[in-house]
């Protein structure tokens, strides 16, 4: 069990995000505290992305601020990403485990050991000499996987982790997902699966136009969503 | 054709004059393609990661010097290297050494160039990867020019290939001397207005051979290599 991190509670005082003079977040306040994973969910282009990757603190807000466990400008080393479509590096799968290792600043010594122990937890182990490029979809996202929790982060976000994949692929990431969870590692996931926000999500925030419109419980949100945009995007409508 | 048997004999029944000609040629285009490594591959990568003033600019120009012509290019570090110039006192006027300078700094652009341009698009791909991992500059270029390293021979070879060509610049700053700066190109246009055309075609025979044995020999280790990493 880990002790609670200095990474959380990740508060989003409101933050904006313009670019290009489009609005990509708007306003958004939101605490990310400790415990079950949080699901972002909501249309293409309402924001997720972008919200992780503020999170992450890959992109800085164009106003408002952004605190990790209080503080502004902490170093991800804690924190951890896997993209929608990660960056397979041109090595085998083991070498990019060992890769991401090396950047997190984890001795050598260590690396064979932890390299096998995080393929073993994603499933890949038989597959640690193969190409990373060679890997299947699903394979590349476990690997993905494997790298992010490399760096033994505090809180990890997940883009859209199994969007175009099979429900075999979807199940072994989803499985990985909730053991990482287990681990006391706040999982912060955009999705716009909802199956997947109710197999896994402790909080559902969902999103619209860059603007939070709903936070809630998962089960509270799911059946009884209180306001208009939600309940449209639930009952499987179009919503622009 | 009489003078095709005669230059096959030559090639075939190894003539030393002829093999220390090729000898020649091989060192200095070998060690130019490798100083040129040296300058280029770290420069093009840092040319693809920074954003500097007048970076547009500097890549037209990077791009236009992979066309510089060997004969000006000649000129100019025979005017370097000569009694008079700023470098002559290193003596190296009329040596395979001058001959080196020359054609490294005719290969550095091509694979500066075609490095930025490999890298730059690799770090588009990996750019957000690396980032996230907190990677420090030193970290990404290694990582950059490791993973492009099948794509960075080709680099090396497309060098490899126009200074085992060229004759203009070795020729002036080399001079063409017998038995210490007479490489295969410089061999065959003297062979050639001299009229001993069997030596000059079966040089020609030689280069072209073994610019194609140097490409084979490193596509095979491309495809091996992309076999075991991707």
């Amino acid at each position: 069990m880990r002790a609670p991190s200095s990474e959380l509670p990740i508060e989003f005082d409101g933050v904006t995000v313009a670019a290009g003079g489009v609005t990509i977040l708007d306003n958004i306040a939101l605490t990310l505290a400790p415990g079950a994973p949080t699901v972002l969910i909501g249309p293409n282009g309402s924001g997720k992305s972008t919200l992780l990757r503020v999170a992450m603190g890959l992109l800085a807000p164009s106003r408002g601020r952004i605190t990790w466990g209080g503080l502004e400008n902490v170093p991800p080393h804690k924190r951890a990403i896997v993209f929608q479509r990660p960056a397979m590096l041109r090595r085998s799968a083991a070498a990019n485990v060992s890769f991401a290792l090396r950047a997190a600043g984890v001795p050598r010594a260590e690396h064979a050991r932890r390299t096998g122990e995080l393929l073993r937890l994603v499933g890949l182990e038989a597959l640690a000499d193969r190409a990373a490029r060679r890997l299947s979809g699903g394979e590349q996202q476990r690997l993905a996987l494997a790298r992010a929790l490399a760096r033994d982060p505090a809180v990890l976000f997940l883009d859209e982790p199994t969007a175009s994949l099979d429900p075999v692929a979807t199940k072994a990431v989803e499985d990985i997902i909730r053991a990482v969870s287990e681990r006391n590692i706040k999982v912060v996931m955009a999705t716009h699966d909802f199956g997947e926000a109710r197999r896994l999500a402790g909080e559902v925030v969902m999103l619209h136009r860059g603007r939070i419109v709903e936070t809630g419980a998962v089960a509270s949100f799911f059946d009884a969503p209180q306001t208009p945009e939600a309940r449209t995007f639930l009952a499987g409508e179009l919503l622009i | 054709m009489a003078s095709d048997v005669s230059a096959l004999q030559l090639v075939l029944s190894g003539d030393p004059a002829l093999f220390a000609i090729v000898r020649l040629s091989l060192y200095v285009s070998l060690a130019a393609v490798v100083l040129a490594a040296l300058i280029g591959i770290p420069l093009g990568a840092w040319i693809a990661l920074t954003n500097f003033r007048g970076r547009q600019g500097v890549i037209v120009l990077l791009n236009a010097l992979m066309g510089l012509p060997p004969v000006v290019v000649g000129l100019a570090v025979y005017l370097a290297l000569s009694r008079s110039g700023p470098l002559g006192s290193f003596g190296l006027l009329f040596t395979p050494g001058a001959m080196i300078v020359a054609q490294t700094v005719l290969v550095a652009p091509i694979i500066a160039a075609l490095t930025r341009q490999t890298i730059e698009d690799l770090w588009i791909e990996y750019r957000d990867e690396l980032t996230a991992m907190n990677l420090g500059p030193f970290g990404r270029v290694a990582a950059l020019i490791w993973d492009a390293r099948f794509s960075l021979v080709t680099a090396l070879l497309a060098g490899f290939g126009r200074a085992a060509a060229e004759v203009g610049a070795i020729i002036i700053v080399g001079g063409n001397i017998e038995g210490f700066t007479r490489t295969m190109t410089t061999a065959i246009a003297l062979e050639t207005s001299k009229g001993d055309l069997p030596l000059a075609v079966g040089l020609g025979l030689v280069l072209i051979g073994i610019v194609i044995a140097v490409n084979a020999l490193a596509w095979t280790a491309r495809r091996a290599g992309e076999r075991l990493a991707g």
